[in-house]
């Protein structure tokens, strides 16, 4: 059996393999958006927390950062049904994957907290600011300018981690390529195809990563920047 | 409080940050329509004192009353309790601040540096804060700068934004941090212009600074801060031509030789 060209094009429009690559889609921003909400709270819980808000956080940072997410996945989907808490494979892939992405979101948005300038707390103070309204309305917008690159570079990893699922037969690009495979023993096609769609998904990504740089660095940005005539 | 036409009332205030006492029992009382100019040099403890006064820090002990609130407490039955952030918060709405560094927020235009204080903690209406907004740009002269990101702008007008972001709020008492001590020579006058027409104006300042050619123009009252401590309080005509403390003499003889 060689290589066959006629399967390889077969499977690029294979309905299970344009499933999967679907799955994988929501699966990866449904995570990361539920990720970032973790991120947050748990960067803010460090920083702004008591010690008790602040042991937690970093309690559940060191847990998921420490351990790898494969496993994550196997005890939330396989194993805490043992303690009667059960999850479907949708909801344990995306709690994992939430959960272990929040982790590490969490320390990107603390150092991007850090990077504004202390002056911006005095003058939210000084307008008025109580400390959600700071938050919310100066220093996360700010600190966004400094996590967004990083971030990219998360929601790209979260694309290809996705397929770690397939480990829990979630039906993602991966296991749909699996599935595939074993119809005919296409092995080398159809996995040739899901590592395609996923370098498509990731450059897409790219693009639209680079459009939201720009959209947060045009305050700061250099074409517009010099200063206008003086009056 | 009103009743003595005080807005400020500052009561044996004392701070230390760690074994360094910056205010060694401060008592100072500001009228309303009053300006003061605080001078001295560096670790002085003036800037210390503008931010106590606006609780951007706290005090060790003593009391601080300003634009009609005790800052950092409430009085609740003859006691004392402190406030938390948010009521602090509150009371903050009603004294504006400009810092050395103008402090403008940089992700948004010039004009949602002005409005975003009443139209987000006030829920004001966008449309009417928009028409007092244009006001004090014009009022600080910037008026084609309304959709500039500060970045795109030079110092001294920042700090005009910044002093105009800090008026959309109607504070009743207005404290300047150096106003001018980042600003290039060129860019002072147009920042001090602005402060003698608020001055003018009626309105309560305290002003941190070293330009004392704005004292004499502007100040009702000049004060040194000497380790911690008032060492001089008079008026212009007197802090200049005969100021009583030995810390004035030298102070005024280093920074009037040039």
């Amino acid at each position: 059996m060689s290589w066959s060209w006629p399967y390889f094009f077969d499977y690029m429009i294979n309905g299970l393999m344009l499933r999967g690559v679907w799955v994988t889609i929501w699966l990866s921003i449904i995570s990361m958006i539920l990720g970032l909400g973790l991120g947050i709270l748990a960067a803010l819980m460090k920083m702004y927390g008591n010690r008790g808000t602040r042991y937690i956080a970093e309690f559940y940072i060191w847990l998921f950062r420490g351990t790898p997410i494969l496993i994550q996945l196997v005890i939330i989907y396989t194993g805490l049904p043992q303690l009667g808490i059960r999850f479907n494979v949708v909801e344990s892939c995306i709690l994992g994957l939430a959960l272990n992405e929040g982790a590490y979101l969490a320390e990107i948005i603390r150092s991007g907290i850090m990077s504004v300038d202390k002056g911006q707390e005095d003058a939210s103070r000084a307008v008025g600011m109580n400390w959600r309204e700071r938050m919310w309305l100066v220093i996360l917008p700010q600190a966004t300018r400094t996590i967004i690159p990083p971030l990219g570079n998360q929601f790209n990893g979260m694309l290809k981690t996705t397929s770690l699922c397939s480990v829990i037969s979630m039906q993602e690009l991966m296991r749909s390529a699996q599935m595939i495979a074993q119809i005919q023993f296409r092995v080398l096609e159809a996995y040739c195809i899901a590592a395609l769609w996923y370098l498509l998904l990731v450059s897409i990504w790219g693009l639209v990563q680079t459009r939201i740089e720009a959209h947060y660095e045009r305050p700061f940005g250099s074409e517009e920047a010099k200063p206008h005539s003086e009056k | 409080m009103n009743d003595t036409g005080l807005v400020v009332a500052i009561k044996n205030v004392k701070k230390s940050f760690g074994n360094n006492v910056v205010l060694d029992g401060i008592n100072l009382d500001v009228s309303k329509g009053e300006v003061v100019v605080i001078c001295g040099r560096s670790g002085s403890g003036k800037s210390t004192l503008l931010r106590c006064i606006d609780q951007l820090e706290t005090v060790d002990s003593g009391e601080i009353r300003a634009a009609g609130h005790l800052m950092g407490f409430k009085e609740l039955n003859a006691k004392i309790v402190p406030l938390k952030d948010a009521a602090v918060a509150i009371q903050q709405r009603d004294i504006g601040m400009v810092f050395q560094n103008f402090n403008l927020f940089p992700h948004i235009s010039v004009l949602e540096n002005i409005m975003i204080a009443p139209t987000r903690i006030l829920k004001r209406k966008k449309d009417e804060v928009e028409k007092e907004a244009l006001a004090l740009l014009e009022r600080v002269g910037l008026p084609d700068k309304k959709n500039a990101y500060p970045r795109q702008l030079s110092g001294g007008q920042q700090q005009r934004i910044a002093i105009a972001r800090a008026l959309a709020m109607k504070p009743k008492l207005m404290l300047f941090d150096e106003p001018t001590s980042a600003l290039d020579p060129e860019m002072i006058s147009e920042v001090l212009d602005v402060m003698v027409d608020l001055s003018k104006a009626g309105m309560t300042m305290i002003v941190v600074t070293h330009e004392m050619g704005f004292a004499r123009a502007a100040a009702d009252r000049v004060i040194l801060m000497h380790d911690a401590k008032i060492v001089e309080d008079a008026t212009p005509k007197d802090f200049f031509e005969n100021p009583k403390s030995e810390h004035t003499r030298l102070f005024l003889s280093k920074i009037l030789q040039h």
